[in-house]
């Protein structure tokens, strides 16, 4: 048209790039990098599935008066390993990026620091869904484990995980800062996941625990988010293998909830850009 | 000429040790600026004040007008940063590494040409950890410049290359400068800041101790001249101040060509050693 002719030329708009769209462009590359790197895929894959196969063949016995049996006990625990993932992947991931200049590199350039994370999150929740959908798949195959039917019951199984997923996440990048070096990073981190698992039922039932390790599992979210997956996948009969025989989902919210604000916090505190040789 | 780079009085104190004790330096649009320096003698530090990463404790800086102790997006596309070491990436290929960091910047140049530009378009496919150290340090490169940045940090950039690698990167770093891209270069390289450098600056014990043409620096085109000879199957050798007196002089007691005839001035190396065992 004639009128946009003689329009003044519009100043040249230097348009930065949005940081959701580089958040999943980070996201689809570790993904990418995580796929390629095939002896950690091998292992962070097969550790669950190789520990259910093990335990859900050595303790097929039933469980006295609820019609379930152990094996269904141990997808629901291992699930909520599964989904606390997140911890040991970015405590150590995160340790490494900082050492072999990665954070280093993006800090130099545009990135905002949020995408980074972003991705991170993104990355971890993608493959914490994998290892569940792989267990998923191998408890209802093997081990006679009923998918529920109700929709609120799903429900839950989405809340629990994504409130345990990120509030293990965040732990994750808390810790990420502790390892003097991404060398000793799996040392470091891989040591307080296993005990946790062994503290907060996913290997040996609560009630069968100590109650000063059950204090000490019950500070930490895996114990919370094994109860909350107890009550999806062994539903009412299972209640009466609880210490209080309830799931109290109402705490388990509350507890992965204070994870989440409380993981933040601490990562907006404490998290280092900088490796320590970087000062 | 514009100013790239303004630094006034800048220092830098870690614990006891003062890494910049009060620096200034102007770096001009275009050139390339080399900063040389022993291990230790501040240059990183200082370098690092610049690009934003490290805070100062004291003293005015401005890259390309902007103070980096409070970096913004806006600033950050506008330089570039090669770091000393890096092998993160290792698994994607240079393709996909140079492609996903040119989605960060407004202004980013074709992924492809950049890696043209850098001499790795057969290894484009090839995964990172696959390349062999010179290869690798081609793509900090590429990732430093695909911004289309007006300032670019290289530290120390060679380290550890031979000598082949070492002059196609310095042909490279040409190129880059011939476009209009300014230069800041660390090294502890003399020939290194010789061959790319319009200016230099040599950084010991935090301080600057010297500045200037790398070919006249610290009084080196005037200084004294060496003249070399062979007389009678003996090395012969005279200082002196007035170097082409003395060949003419030579010339004539021989009647023609000097035997194994050698006239040199002091290096950039022995002016750049004796700098920085006596900091001014």
């Amino acid at each position: 048209m004639s009128q946009t002719a003689t329009r003044a030329p519009a100043p040249p708009v230097v348009r930065q790039p949005s940081a959701i769209q580089l958040g999943l462009s980070r996201a689809a590359l570790e993904t990418k990098i995580f796929f390629r790197e095939r002896d950690a895929v091998i292992f962070t894959f097969s550790f669950p599935i190789v520990l259910l196969l093990i335990f859900g063949s050595i303790f097929a016995d039933d469980l006295e008066g609820t019609g379930l049996n152990v094996s269904q006990l141990y997808v629901a625990g291992l699930i909520g390993s599964a989904a606390m993932t997140g911890f040991q992947n970015l405590g150590i991931g995160i340790a490494m990026d900082r050492d072999d200049g990665t954070l280093k590199r993006l800090l130099g350039t545009p990135l905002p620091r949020s995408s980074y994370f972003v991705g991170r999150a993104l990355n971890t929740l993608f493959i914490s869904f994998c290892q569940v959908v792989i267990l998923l798949t191998i408890g209802v195959a093997l081990f006679g484990l009923q998918l529920p039917s109700e929709i609120s019951t799903w429900l839950t199984f989405v809340w629990v995980f994504v409130l345990g997923v990120l509030g293990s996440s965040l732990l994750g990048i808390a810790v990420s800062s502790l390892p003097r070096s991404g060398k000793s990073a799996s040392a470091v981190i891989a040591m307080p996941f296993v005990v946790l698992q062994f503290i907060s039922g996913v290997f040996i039932p609560v009630t069968q625990l100590p109650a000063w390790l059950v204090n000490i599992a019950s500070v930490f979210p895996l114990k919370w988010m094994c109860q909350g997956f107890r009550s999806v996948f062994l539903g009412d009969a299972g209640a009466t293998l609880e210490l209080t025989n309830s799931y109290e989902l109402g705490r388990v919210a509350l507890v992965l909830g204070a994870w989440v604000v409380g993981g933040l916090l601490l990562c907006l505190t404490t998290f280092r850009w900088k490796g320590r040789r970087d000062g | 000429m514009t100013t790239a780079v303004r630094v006034r009085g800048l220092t830098k104190r870690y614990g006891d040790v003062q890494a910049v004790g009060g620096i200034d330096l102007d770096i001009n649009a275009g050139e390339v600026f080399a900063i040389l320096g022993p291990n230790g003698a501040g240059k990183s530090t200082a370098v690092e004040i610049m690009e934003g990463y490290r805070t100062r404790d004291a003293g005015e800086v401005s890259v390309l007008g902007v103070d980096p102790g409070r970096p913004t997006r806006e600033w950050r596309s506008r330089i570039g940063v090669v770091l000393q070491t890096a092998d993160d990436v290792a698994e994607a290929t240079v393709r996909e590494t140079v492609r996903h960091f040119a989605g960060y910047y407004p202004n980013a140049k074709d992924p492809d040409e950049v890696i043209e530009q850098v001499g790795l378009t057969d290894k484009a496919g090839k995964r990172i950890r696959q390349l062999s150290g010179g290869q690798r340090r081609r793509v900090d490169v590429a990732l430093g410049v695909i911004g289309s940045p007006e300032l670019l940090f290289l530290d120390e950039p060679t380290t550890g290359f031979d000598p082949e690698a070492r002059r196609q990167f310095w042909e490279l770093i040409g190129d880059l400068a011939h476009q209009g891209t300014t230069i800041v270069l660390t090294t502890h390289y003399l020939d290194e800041a010789e061959a790319l450098a319009d200016r230099v600056a040599v950084v010991a014990q935090g301080r600057i101790v010297a500045e200037g043409d790398p070919t006249t620096l610290g009084g080196r085109a005037t200084a004294k001249a060496t003249v070399g000879w062979s007389e009678a199957g003996e090395h012969r050798s005279r200082e002196t101040d007035t170097p082409t007196r003395t060949v003419l002089e030579l010339a004539q007691q021989f009647d023609g060509e000097v035997p194994e005839l050698t006239v040199t001035r002091p290096s950039l190396e022995d002016v750049y050693l004796r700098l920085i065992e006596a900091p001014s």
